[in-house]
């Protein structure tokens, strides 16, 4: 790349904080988000390590277990990193920072459609932390992320603003999707159909209509809930007429499909990695593309799986239960395809690609829990034990972690134009990856064992396998610690990154790095699919 | 694409993201009716519940209804689909260059709505008067109701009169919002896109009243 003159990207074409909270370009956006997501990330982890010390010995020993107060704080702190780590990590995490820096340049677009909606969405992000932040200060909520009634009506918790904070955030992620649907129908340079979309932006397009579809129930449930707590309207309360079980109807007819809001992207951003690291065209492009709308699809239909125990009717309990072994089917689809991809390519084992390997392996043992979840007989026993938070930390962090990092170093030296040491970001790898095995791994026996879940206490039988929990929750922690030097000493003297350092083919390396301020000095023509390797 | 210029035509309202006119006017278009479907699914959801609700205690909101007045609610319906008409007459003299007539159309829409919101205002201050209030404040003994959870369909009024109510009151504000703009001349027989879209947000918020207006009143 040729060197251009001052202020010819994206980043220095303006200076100053305020161009920064004003700005209007999806690029700058991305960044915003990056931050603000990084930081809730900071804060839900030290919850989650503060969580595993309290569970590294039984609290009748009193010792090393025992850092948090009493059980009810918690219970606290445990509501607060699943509430953070789901709505304001998880969710937000791969689509606003990566999906919002990448969809537009994938498919040839200056911006996303609405370029003010999409900054308002971000402004709503940290409306809503700040209010969910806010209770922090009051009475601390101990309701766990799902509120469920009626103990979320008669707790006295700040649950009320708790709950607008998520509402708020919910709009900001239907704000988020319905920017990328229109963008994708109405923005795409010429000759790029849809079948030449990148496959991160077929994930983004599934992830969008969830989003729509999916947030506005939710929206409705919170604010249900809030009215049964200020004004008793009745609906979920029992004591007036209600039903609490409708609440977990409602609140997982979004919360269901959310979790592939969190998880869809995560498989995008695979794709992208295996392809480019396997210099190979992709395996079953279509097949990849359309089980991302498949999962989509089914994931509306599978929320009673979380109810199994909650006094559903039988019958709904072996609908739901096939339902949602359903879901198997499109991502094994995705798997194989990733497979295929690979086999017979030339892989180079560069950071990106490690961390997409990871996801693999991580992914595969996540969404085999969960067939083995699905199953109706077996989930009676498994209900509410560590074997469900240790199938869902496998998809959520094995998963949609995993890949985040995996496409943050991928897309680093596009985003800032630096690049970063190769060798530390490796290094980070293996701790987290064998941190995240070393502390979930021990809690599928443990909840096999019958130890149940959101307890700050469990009986000595249980001690060897929560200290190698524990132990490994370090390891995950190290790793983050490590990844953050590189990126910090990536950005300060990092080596200028070429425009396309990976040889990748799809249109956001075909500009410099980082980009200009308009993406394209000239639009893009497209002529043919996302990865003609070979 | 960029020829077909029938639908909006001026060049000077592009947005710098768009190649031309009817691009913009396109991607606008579909981004109000997707978020109109939101709004569609988050009252859909409160629906349902009255749906189950109905169906477990029949008595109770045939009990309910009785109290309220359908003749407010009727002339409140009439109210509403007036200013669906306004509203779309509105967009119709914006595109013949009537800006005068619009800020007519458009007045009145604001005005119909303000209507709205009063009828409702004495709606409500009568409901209170009598003691009827959402399920934890109510007295059944006080007020003599033959259903214990009563209350229930006070909650379930209240919810959804309220949330359509805060709808009517954000959209009196986008209609200022337009009107204000029409004022200053921004819109023409070229671009009136946002008017469009506050339009057919009016209209959806009048079609959701008419669901609630049977369901509540008349459904016995």
């Amino acid at each position: 790349m040729a060197s251009h003159a001052h202020g010819d990207n994206y980043i220095n074409c303006e200076k100053g904080l305020w161009s920064w909270l004003t700005t209007v370009d999806h690029k700058r956006i991305g960044l915003l988000y990056m931050i603000t997501v990084m930081t809730f990330f900071l804060i839900g982890g030290i919850m989650a390590l503060l969580l595993r010390l309290e569970l590294f010995a039984p609290n009748a020993v009193q010792g090393v277990g025992g850092v948090l107060k009493d059980g009810n704080v918690y219970n606290q702190v445990m509501t607060y990193h699943g509430a953070i780590m789901v709505f304001m990590v998880i969710i937000p995490g791969i689509p606003a920072i990566l999906g919002n820096f990448f969809l537009p340049l994938q498919i040839g677009a200056k911006d996303v459609a609405f370029p003010r909606i999409n900054l308002l969405s971000w402004y709503c992000l940290m409306a809503g932390a700040t209010l969910a932040l806010l209770t922090l200060f009051f009475n601390k909520v101990d309701t766990g992320w799902t509120f469920y009634t009626p103990y979320s009506i008669r707790t006295g918790a700040s649950t009320v603003l708790m709950v607008l904070g998520a509402f708020i955030m919910g709009m900001s992620s239907i704000l988020t999707g319905l920017n990328f649907i229109v963008t994708v129908h109405k923005l795409r340079a010429p000759g790029m159909t849809m079948h030449r979309m990148p496959l991160f932006v077929w994930a983004l397009y599934a992830t969008a209509i969830i989003q729509m579809l999916a947030t506005p129930v939710l929206a409705i449930t919170l604010l249900l809930l809030a009215a049964e707590r200020l004004f008793g309207v009745g609906v979920f309360d029992p004591k007036l007429g209600g039903d609490p079980v409708l609440f977990q109807h409602f609140f997982w007819f979004y919360s269901h499909p959310a979790v592939y809001i969190m998880v869809i992207p995560a498989m995008g951003v695979v794709s992208e990695l295996i392809t480019t690291f396997s210099r190979k065209v992709i395996f079953g492009y279509t097949a990849i593309a359309y089980s991302s709308l498949g999962i989509a699809a089914v994931s509306f239909f599978v929320w009673g799986h979380h109810m199994f125990v909650s006094g559903q009717s039988e019958t709904a309990g072996i609908v739901f239960s096939f339902l949602t072994m359903l879901v198997g089917v499109p991502t094994a689809i995705k798997m194989f395809n990733w497979v295929a991809t690979m086999y017979k390519g030339s892989i180079s084992f560069d950071t990106p690609m490690l961390y997409a390997l990871g996801f693999l392996f991580l992914f595969a043992i996540g969404g085999v829990t969960g067939i083995m979840l699905a199953t109706l007989p077996i989930n009676v026993h498994f209900h509410d034990t560590y074997f469900v938070v240790s199938h869902f930390h496998y998809v959520m962090v094995g998963g949609t972690l995993m890949s985040l990092m995996g496409g943050f170093f991928y897309w680093f030296p596009k985003m800032f134009g630096k690049m970063y040491s190769d060798s530390m970001a490796r290094m980070s790898f293996v701790f987290t990856f064998i941190g995240f095995n070393v502390t979930f791994f021990p809690q599928f026996i443990l909840g096999a064992m019958g130890m149940p879940r959101r307890y700050f206490d469990y009986i000595p039988a249980f001690e060897q396998l929560n200290k190698i929990s524990t132990v490994g929750s370090w390891l995950i922690g190290i790793g983050f610690v490590i990844a953050l030097i590189t990126i910090i000493q990536g950005l300060r003297k990092g080596e200028k990154a070429p425009a396309n350092p990976w040889g990748s083919k799809t249109l956001e390396w075909t500009v410099q790095s980082p980009p200009p301020h308009h993406n394209f000095d000239v639009e893009p023509v497209v002529t043919g699919g996302p990865y003609e390797y070979r | 694409m960029s020829t077909d210029n029938t639908h909006a035509a001026g060049t000077a309202h592009v947005a710098h993201h768009f190649k031309d006119a009817t691009q913009q006017y396109e991607s606008g278009k579909q981004g109000i009716w997707l978020f109109m479907m939101t709004e569609l699914l988050m009252f859909g959801a409160i629906f349902v519940a009255f749906a189950i609700y109905h169906r477990l205690y029949p008595e109770m909101f045939a009990e309910g209804s009785k109290t309220l007045d359908w003749k407010m609610g009727f002339t409140n319906t009439l109210v509403l689909i007036f200013s669906s008409f306004t509203m779309a007459i509105s967009i119709a003299f914006i595109q013949k260059n009537e800006q005068k007539k619009a800020i007519f159309a458009l007045a009145t829409t604001i005005l119909c709505g303000a209507v709205f919101m009063v009828i409702k205002y004495f709606e409500y201050m009568h409901k209170f008067h009598l003691g009827l209030f959402p399920g934890n404040f109510i007295d059944v003994a006080k007020i003599g109701a033959e259903h214990a959870n009563i209350g229930m369909y006070f909650g379930f009024y209240y919810a959804m009169t309220g949330l359509h109510g805060i709808h009517v009151l954000v959209g009196m504000g986008l209609i200022t919002w337009v009107m204000i703009r029409t004022i200053r001349g921004e819109f023409h027989s070229q671009y009136w896109i946002p008017v469009e879209g506050v339009g057919i947000f009016w209209h959806i918020v009048d079609l959701i009243w008419i669901f609630l207006f049977p369901l509540l009143y008349l459904v016995g």
